[in-house]
C-alpha cells in the first residue's frame, strides 16, 4: 500500500525509473495475471477493477471500471504503455490517450486456449519477456494437454447438459448461450451447453429453463452469493422442474478464475471438470 | 432597546447587494469554480504549465501543459456550455408547457437520441456494413442528434394533427412518443450482443470525457445563436405564462411560438445528448432554482438558469473526475447529489416566505 501511495503522486513518478523506464497501465484481469506470471509486474503502475488476481495487483492504483476510464487519471500515472482488452473504453478516452503519446495496445478478447497463448506472446513482446513468454507457453501447452487428456478420453460417455447462470443482482438473472465465455469453458470440459438457441447472454425465463433441461447449473461464486447460495438458485422460476434443481446440482467457481482466460486456464479446466464429475456422482 | 445604528461591515453589505444581483454573484461563483476546476485533477499543474499554454511556441506541449490545454480546459469548457445548454432547454420547456415538472426529456429529445443511437448500433452490426474509421467517430453522435431533432418534429406534426393548438395535447403526445422510443430501445437492448450493449450503456450513463475544443466552440456558437433567438421569444413566452388563450388574445401566435421553442430545445439538448449521453437533473432543477430566486420572468430566468446549469455541471464534473483519482465516477451521481440538497433548501426558504 505504501508503494501504491507513492506512485499516486505524479512528482515521484517522474523521478522513478522502473524496469527500463517502462510503465504499464493494464486494463483487464487476464492480462494483469499474464504480466505477473511473466515477472514483469515491476513495470505495472496501474490496473482496473477486474484485476483482482494475484492479490498484489489489488494494491496498485486503480484506474476504475474498464469501460469508464479517465484520460487524465491514467496520464497522471505517467504510463509508457496502456495494455487493454476490447472491453476498455470509452473510445474517446483511448483516443485522447494515444493523442497524448501513450501507445495503446488492445488485445483481442479471444476466449480460447489459443487466444490465451496469443495474449501471452504479445504481452511478452511488449514487456521484453519473450523468453519467459515462450517458456510459459510451453508449460501451458503441457498443462493444457494434461488437463484435456482425461476429458477427451471419456468421450463415449453422455455429456451432461450444463446451464450457465449469471446474476449481478437478484432481480437480474441471465443465462449464457452460444459464444459467451462460459460456453467455451463448457465445451472444453466436455459438457454440453444446455441452451444453444441464441448468442451471448439473455434474461432467464422459467420456460426456457425447463426446456433446457440442465443436469447441472454452473455459476460464478460472486453470482451465487448475490442470489443467496444454492437455495437461492433452486428457487429460481422453473428450476424445480429440471433434474439439476431436483438433485441440487449447482456448482460455482470464482469468476476471474473460471472465465478470465488467463494463465490459470488449465487449472480452471481441471477444477471445473472435477466439480462437474463430483456433482454428477453425488446425486446420480 | 439598542437600535442597530452601526453600519454593517463591508463584507456583509457586499454579500447583501450580491444577493440582490444574482447574475453578478453567479458570474463570480462560476469564475471561481472554473479556476478551482482548472487547478484540480490527477496531474499536478505548475505555474510553468500555465505559462506554456499562454505562450505561442512551435514546440508541442508536453506533460502538465498538455493535460491542461488538451484535456482539462476543454472539459471544463464543455461542462460549462453543456450545463448552460441543458438548463436553457429546461427553462424553455417548462415555460412552453407552463408546467414546473416538464423537462426536455418530455419532448422526446433524450429518448429520440438514445433510440436513434441504439438502432444504429444494433442494425448496423446486423447488416454487416463496414463503416470507414473516419466516419465511425461521427456516426453515433450525428445519428443521435438526428434522432433528437426528428422525434421533436414528428411530435409537433402529430400533436398538431391530433390536438391542434393545445399544449396539453403536445405534452400527452410527447409522453406517447417517449413510451414508443423506450420500447424500441428495449428491443434493441434485447437484440444487442454483449459488445453492442456496452456502447448502448454510454447513452444512459452520461459522461463529459469526450470533450475537445472543437465541440466546445461549436456548442458555444450554438448557445450564442440560441440566446439571440430567445431574445426575440421572451415576450411571447411571458405572455404564454398567463395561459394559451390569454397569450393568443395579446397577439401571440402560439402555434409559431411552439415550433420555434421546440426547434431550439431539440437543437440544444440534442447536441448535448449526442456527445455526452443522458445527463439528468440539470434541465429540471436549474430553472427551478432560478425561479425561486428571481421569479418566472423569462427575460431574467433563461440567462440566469444557464449560469446555474453551467455552475452545477462544472462542480459535479470536477467532483466526478477528482474524487477517485485516477479513476472516474459517473457525473450523473454528482449532479443529483449537489443539486438536490440545494433545491430542498430553496423550497424550505420559499415556504417560510421572503
Amino acid at each position: 500500500m505504501a508503494v501504491a501511495g507513492i506512485w499516486l503522486q505524479p512528482g515521484f513518478a517522474k523521478g522513478a525509473v522502473k524496469q527500463g523506464g517502462r510503465r504499464i497501465v493494464c486494463v483487464g484481469g487476464g492480462i494483469t495475471e499474464i504480466i505477473y506470471v511473466l515477472g514483469a509486474e515491476q513495470a505495472l503502475v496501474g490496473v482496473d477493477t477486474t484485476s483482482l488476481y494475484p492479490q498484489a495487483a489489488t494494491t496498485l492504483p486503480s484506474v476504475g471500471y474498464a469501460r469508464a476510464l479517465s484520460s487524465e487519471g491514467i496520464l497522471a500515472l505517467r504510463p509508457t504503455h496502456l495494455l487493454a482488452t476490447e472491453d476498455a473504453g470509452p473510445p474517446s478516452v483511448l483516443r485522447q490517450l494515444s493523442d497524448a503519446g501513450v501507445p495503446v495496445t488492445i488485445l483481442a478478447a479471444n476466449d480460447t486456449f489459443e487466444g490465451v497463448i496469443e495474449r501471452i506472446q504479445r504481452v511478452g513482446a511488449l514487456t521484453d519477456r519473450n523468453v519467459q513468454a515462450s517458456q510459459l507457453e510451453k508449460q501451458l501447452r503441457q498443462d493444457w494437454q494434461r488437463a484435456r487428456a482425461p476429458i477427451l478420453a471419456r468421450k463415449t460417455a453422455v455429456a451432461p447438459r450444463v446451464l450457465f447462470v449469471l446474476s449481478h443482482s437478484p432481480g437480474q438473472v441471465m443465462v449464457g448461450g452460444k459464444g459467451c465465455s462460459a460456453d467455451g469453458m463448457i465445451a472444453y470440459v466436455g459438457a454440453r451447453n444446455a441452451v444453444d438457441g441464441f448468442d451471448g447472454f439473455k434474461p432467464l425465463t422459467p420456460e426456457a429453463v425447463i426446456a433446457a433441461q440442465p443436469d447441472i447449473v454452473l455459476m460464478t461464486t460472486q453470482g451465487m452469493q448475490v442470489i443467496g447460495g444454492i437455495d437461492g438458485v433452486l428457487k429460481l422460476p422453473g428450476m424445480a422442474q429440471t433434474s439439476a434443481g431436483q438433485k441440487r446440482r449447482v456448482v460455482a467457481l470464482e469468476a476471474m478464475f473460471m472465465l478470465g482466460f488467463g494463465p490459470r486456464l488449465p487449472q480452471a479446466l481441471t477444477t471445473l471438470d472435477q466439480l462437474l464429475i463430483n456433482a454428477m456422482q453425488v446425486s446420480p | 432597546m439598542i437600535q442597530p445604528i452601526l453600519r454593517p461591515p463591508g463584507i456583509v453589505r457586499a454579500l447583501r447587494s450580491a444577493s440582490q444581483r444574482p447574475a453578478w454573484l453567479l458570474m463570480c461563483l462560476l469564475c471561481l469554480s472554473i479556476w478551482g476546476a482548472a487547478t484540480q485533477g490527477a496531474v499536478s499543474i505548475t505555474s510553468r504549465d500555465w505559462l506554456a499554454i499562454l505562450q505561442t511556441s512551435e514546440t508541442p506541449l508536453s506533460g502538465g501543459a498538455y493535460v491542461l490545454w488538451h484535456l482539462r480546459l476543454p472539459r471544463i469548457g464543455f461542462a460549462v456550455v453543456i450545463g448552460a445548454a441543458l438548463a436553457l432547454s429546461g427553462a424553455l420547456t417548462q415555460g412552453l408547457f407552463r408546467n414546473p415538472l416538464a423537462d426536455p426529456g418530455l419532448l422526446g429529445v433524450t429518448s429520440g437520441a438514445a433510440c436513434a443511437a441504439a438502432l444504429t448500433i444494433v442494425l448496423l452490426a446486423g447488416s454487416g456494413i463496414e463503416v470507414p474509421p473516419v466516419l465511425r467517430y461521427w456516426l453515433l453522435p450525428v445519428t443521435a442528434f438526428a434522432g433528437a431533432v426528428g422525434v421533436c418534429f414528428v411530435l409537433d406534426s402529430v400533436a398538431r394533427w391530433l390536438t391542434a393548438d393545445s399544449i396539453a395535447g403536445l405534452l400527452l403526445t410527447g409522453i406517447a412518443l417517449n413510451a414508443l422510443a423506450a420500447a424500441v430501445i428495449g428491443l434493441c437492448t434485447y437484440l444487442a450482443t454483449d459488445e453492442q450493449l456496452r456502447s448502448l450503456t454510454f447513452w444512459t450513463l452520461g459522461s463529459l470525457a469526450g470533450a475537445n475544443w472543437f465541440l466546445v466552440t461549436t456548442l458555444l456558437a450554438a448557445l450564442i445563436l440560441a440566446l439571440w433567438a430567445l431574445h426575440r421569444l421572451t415576450h411571447a413566452m411571458n405572455a404564454l405564462a398567463l395561459g394559451e388563450a390569454a397569450a393568443a388574445h395579446v397577439g401571440v401566435n402560439v402555434r409559431r411560438l411552439r415550433v420555434r421553442v421546440i426547434a431550439l430545445v431539440a437543437l440544444l439538448c440534442g447536441f448535448a445528448v449526442a456527445w455526452c449521453g443522458m445527463i439528468g437533473f440539470i434541465g429540471l432543477v436549474a430553472p427551478h432554482m432560478v425561479r425561486l430566486m428571481v421569479g418566472p420572468d423569462q427575460r431574467r430566468l433563461a440567462p440566469l438558469a444557464m449560469l446555474v446549469g453551467a455552475l452545477l455541471l462544472l462542480l459535479a464534473d470536477t467532483a466526478a473526475r477528482t474524487v477517485a483519482i485516477p479513476a472516474e465516477i459517473p457525473v450523473g451521481i454528482f449532479t443529483a447529489m449537489l443539486g438536490a440538497p440545494f433545491f430542498l433548501v430553496l423550497l424550505v426558504r420559499m415556504r417560510k416566505g421572503p
